[in-house]
């Protein structure tokens, strides 16, 4: 922003200091020697002692939270690793975990064009197997909606509803609320191609849609929204999901044409390849790392709701489980 | 987003980035008997101030607008929206770009010898100061913090700083804020250098100063989380890329600081410096950078201020410390959690600004004798006496590690997380519906969003593109010159040619509906607080607190109020860019010629009539730079909108670095430039020619 007005005074003398500090730039520039290497790079707060340091990626979702909590314990406690957590959205992390900035991804929904990328392309990361939680994507009410009007969960009733669901934002129509920008959908394509009269309205981040959805419930209002499961969420606001098209093989491949239901996805863990070779008993624990949903949910609601930390909640869940994580550490 | 409002000070009269905004001595040729009867809102009233000003050269452009377009507009329907003919379509090249970066940062030279570099040295640096501050342990840091604040500032702040850092450790926040304030100490060292050199070119060329400005413009402009994106994938996610936008961020500031320094130097000192017989080289160091001491102090405390603002978006490219606190607070929805790692943000940028705030007031002003001093400034005084500061720093810190406490105890900590979720769950419980006669706040929501910010999305979007560029030309002319006129349509035309037309139509209707209520709400909270000492005072923490608290803490409990949408959004905006009206407004009210007050008072004038005939009319300048103000705070916050549920361009630009989608996001970024140019250029304080 322009807050300065134009001086027309001052000497042009600055000509020689402007080609002075032109000079001293790129002298700084070209005198770095040697190369330097882009993809070994710490972060600055590391162990001084780095030498056994994992870094994990963490989404911003609790369940993801619950992996890495209860990972990075066992790493710490059992195999005497230091453990670093990065927070970063799933698409930077991909490349994060490319570039060896982090180590391991503990819960992908599944990212083709990344895969194909640095999976099968690049071969910089290396598929670390199944987390044990299937994950799936789909839109649902709230249960107290949906046993008032029990029509309500199959697609083609939706419009009868249109009219309770609107909100302020959905320009008239009936609201559909989407999350964060960061995760899977495919509504908007969905609502158009199901000819739905309804407006997808994003949230913007999940803390956003989860405050909403609460608020909703507080007020036993109808809502319906794009969720997924598992959530911890489901244990405080009840959700009955509505039935799409049903899921066929390649039916969401062009992402315009999309008009079925999402699929049921095992959630998968991602090595950074050169840790998954020379990463030695973490590495191998990673691979072994396999819970149920039963298991996360027990996790991500002590984080979410009892308030523990992440650490905290772990350390229950440690405590409890011995004969699930014990064979991870062998 | 200026210079002079991410500042957490008054705005003195001594300010030099307000003083040059434009004149701020009444204008004579004003006399109150001609004034037409004044609008009911202060919007209105400003309105009417800004066009009787202009009135009888200017306002021939907007009645060829009101008279010719308008009716053209209503006999040419279905033009609205901009001609896809006229855009270009940004997406591939900028792909193409991304994928470029992906496939040959591992092996090109490029990366290997510069970019690699840079970032093994912000490392290196970083850790560095890590290092040595988990070295001095809590008591070492505090000390030290103490004692510099002591030597430049006084005794009142030392004790502030020292219960600043000790709520930190409180908060159970001690590592966190280190590696925050570690962080901080290299972006703002940078920034400080590459903004003075920066500035020094812009202060001794008026060829440099030409060419930098637009350069300075955009980077301050530019949200961050646009050029987050391009970081990431040149660095990779983590510290080096945080540090790098911040410095993109905090170093505009300081440029145009040290340019102005320079140029306003004494021409008297200068010319007495030539008769001398000094060489420019000399002329510079001697004269004009000494000269320049106020400024220069000044831009490194704006530097800090934005560094600050920046911890916590840096957050989200895995910067760490307190902003990845609050940052994962947010993923499990705990506002107290956020809230304890907010706060030590709050805290260090206070301490921090008033303790620089306190040195610049220092620097030139003549030393007191040393039997007015305070004992304990005695002890500290002179080059020994920094010398003494480090040294009893150093003890402090041996003594802390010999008691075996490097990190703060950790039975020392109060745990506030538990009943700030208690209390806010308490108040959106309460205001969020069925209170009496007013309804709840998700009411006000529904109702401000249908009556005032459908309407405005609507009118913008169903106007035809070219009576927009006229009507922006028209006012550009009206309160500025033919070449911000031209700049500002040429910036809305930008936008339609980026192929962003209707979300940033979308976006300008946000932004101006919560301009509107930051103006209402900053001048009616002005007006009180010019009237009383006392109430400023009380006001200034608060202020500050709206200020630098980082805006990720509060957005649970707005969408808890307001329900997800564009209003909370707009409440967002208006928490974030209220303290600069109100500290521009009061000041600038505060400021008017108490001989005229006087004289007023004496003819009998009641306090209403002082205020709209004599305060409001002289305190013009003042307002239009709050109006300017508040336009540029609340575009910086249209990201943070996007968080809530307000869409459009701030949603885009989050969806880019999201989903690593270097089109989407750089567009809607370049877009909110331009949005910011075309606002600023049609509310600049007009210059008097």
């Amino acid at each position: 922003m322009r807050i300065f007005p134009h001086h027309h005074r001052g000497p042009v003398r600055g000509r020689r200091v402007v080609a002075a500090l032109a000079a001293t730039s790129s002298l700084l520039a070209l005198t770095a020697c040697g190369a330097a290497d882009m993809t070994r790079q710490s972060s600055p707060y590391a162990a001084a002692r780095g030498a056994k340091t994992v870094t994990l990626s963490v989404q911003s979702w609790v369940g993801a939270q619950a992996n890495t909590a209860v990972a990075a314990y066992l790493l710490e406690h059992e195999l005497g690793y230091r453990v670093d957590t990065v927070q970063v959205d799933e698409v930077p992390a991909w490349d994060a975990l490319s570039q060896g900035r982090v180590d391991a991804i503990l819960e992908d929904w599944g990212h083709p064009e990344q895969e194909k990328r640095y999976v099968e392309g690049k071969k910089t990361i290396t598929p670390g197997g199944d987390l044990g939680v299937t994950g799936h994507i789909g839109w649902f009410v709230p249960t107290y909606f949906a046993q008032e009007h029990p029509d309500v969960t199959d697609w083609k009733n939706l419009g009868k509803y249109a009219d309770q669901l609107r909100t302020a934002e959905s320009r008239g129509k009936g609201q559909l609320m989407d999350g964060s920008p960061s995760y899977v959908t495919n509504d908007k394509a969905l609502v158009k191609n199901l000819g739905l009269d309804f407006e997808v309205v994003f949230a913007g981040s999940e803390a956003a849609q989860i405050t909403q959805i609460r608020q909703f419930a507080k007020e036993h209002k109808p809502f319906l929204t794009y969720w997924y499961e598992p959530q911890w969420l489901f244990e405080r606001v009840p959700m009955t999901e509505v039935k799409l098209p049903e899921y066929r093989e390649g039916c969401d491949a062009d992402p315009e044409k999309v008009d079925c239901a999402y699929p049921r996805t095992p959630l998968q863990k991602y090595l950074n390849t050169r840790f998954a070779e020379h990463g030695g008993k973490a590495a191998s624990f990673l691979k072994k790392f396999h819970w149920t949903v039963a298991d996360q949910n027990e996790v991500a609601l002590m984080i979410a709701e009892d308030k523990l930390t992440p650490e905290q909640a772990a350390r229950k869940w440690v405590e409890r489980h011995e004969p699930v994580w014990k064979p991870w550490t062998r | 987003m200026t210079a002079t409002t991410t500042s957490v000070r008054e705005q003195g009269p001594s300010r030099p980035p307000l003083a040059s905004d434009g004149p701020t001595g009444p204008d004579g040729s004003r006399r109150p008997d001609r004034r037409p009867p004044a609008p009911a809102s202060p919007r209105a009233r400003l309105r009417a101030l800004l066009l009787r000003h202009r009135a009888d050269r200017r306002v021939w452009p907007l009645a060829v607008v009101a008279l010719v377009l308008v009716p053209a507009a209503f006999l040419l329907p279905g033009a609205a929206g901009w001609p896809g003919s006229l855009a270009v379509d940004l997406s591939g090249p900028l792909g193409r770009a991304g994928d470029w970066i992906i496939d040959n940062r591992d092996h090109h030279p490029l990366f290997l010898y510069f970019f690699g570099h840079v970032s093994n040295a912000v490392v290196v640096s970083v850790r560095a100061v890590y290092v040595v501050l988990l070295a001095a342990g809590w008591t070492g840091v505090t000390a030290l913090a103490g004692l510099v604040a002591l030597r430049l500032a006084g005794v009142r702040l030392a004790l502030t700083c020292v219960a600043a850092f000790a709520a930190c450790g409180l908060l159970g926040m001690w590592v966190p804020t280190m590696q925050t304030l570690a962080l901080m100490v290299v972006a703002v060292a940078a920034s400080v250098v590459f903004g003075a050199l920066l500035g020094l070119a812009a202060g001794m060329s008026d060829r440099a100063d030409r060419a930098l400005r637009p350069v300075l413009d955009t980077m301050q402009v530019l949200p961050a989380f646009a050029y987050l994106l391009p970081m990431v994938l040149v660095f990779g996610i983590g510290v080096p890329a945080a540090v790098l936008a911040t410095v993109v961020y905090a170093a505009p500031p300081m440029a145009r600081l040290t340019a102005l320094g320079l140029r306003e130097a004494d021409a008297g000192v200068l010319e007495a410096a030539a008769s001398l017989g000094a060489t420019g080289r000399q002329r510079l160091l001697t004269a004009r950078i000494p000269l320049a001491r106020r400024q220069l102090m000044l831009g490194v405390n704006q530097a800090v201020m934005m560094a600050l603002s920046m911890a916590v978006i840096a957050s989200v490219i895995g910067a760490g410390g307190l902003g990845d606190r609050v940052y994962q607070a947010l993923a499990s929805v705990d506002v107290g959690a956020a809230l304890a790692a907010g706060v030590p943000i709050v805290l260090l940028a206070v301490v921090l600004d008033r303790t620089a705030d306190a040195a610049g007031d220092r620097l030139g002003a003549a030393p007191a004798p040393p039997s007015e001093r305070h004992p304990l400034g005695r002890v500290f005084a002179g080059w020994y006496g920094w010398l003494l500061t480090l040294l009893a720093a150093v003890a402090v810190a041996v003594a802390g590690r010999m008691a075996g406490s490097a990190l703060w105890p950790g039975s020392w900590t109060v745990p506030i997380a538990e009943p700030v979720n208690r209390a806010v769950a308490w108040m959106t419980d309460h205001l969020y519906s069925g209170v009496p006669v007013v309804g709840g706040t998700a009411d006000w929501a529904a109702r401000f969003t249908g009556w005032v910010l459908d309407p405005l999305r609507s009118g913008l979007q169903a106007t035809p593109w070219w009576l927009l560029l006229a009507l922006v030309g028209a006012l550009g002319l009206l309160v500025g010159t033919w070449r911000t006129a031209l700049t500002a349509v040429l910036a809305l035309a930008a936008i339609g040619v980026l192929g962003v037309w209707e979300p940033s139509l979308d976006t300008l209707s946000q932004v101006l509906a919560a301009v509107a209520v930051t103006l209402v709400l900053g001048f009616a909270v002005a007006v009180g607080a010019a009237r009383s000492a006392r109430a400023q005072r009380l006001l200034r923490p608060v202020l500050d607190v709206c200020q630098t608290m980082p805006q990720f803490v509060y957005l649970i409990p707005v969408v808890a109020l307001f329900g997800v949408g564009r209003a909370p959004a707009a409440a967002a905006a208006v928490v974030y860019a209220l303290p600069a009206v109100v500290r521009i407004t009061t000041e600038g009210l505060r400021g008017v010629d108490p001989a005229a007050l006087e004289s007023t008072r004496s003819l009998g004038a009641t306090g209403t009539q002082q205020l709209r005939h004599v305060q409001l009319p002289l305190a013009r300048p003042a307002l239009l730079l709050a109006v300017n103000q508040a336009v540029v705070l609340v575009l910086a916050v249209v990201i943070i909108g996007g968080l809530v549920g307000g869409g459009a361009l701030g949603y885009d630009v989050v969806l880019g670095l999201a989903q690593g989608d270097l089109a989407t996001g750089l567009v809607a970024g370049a877009a909110i430039v331009c949005l910011g140019l075309v606002l600023d250029r049609v509310t600049q304080p007009a210059k008097e020619a």
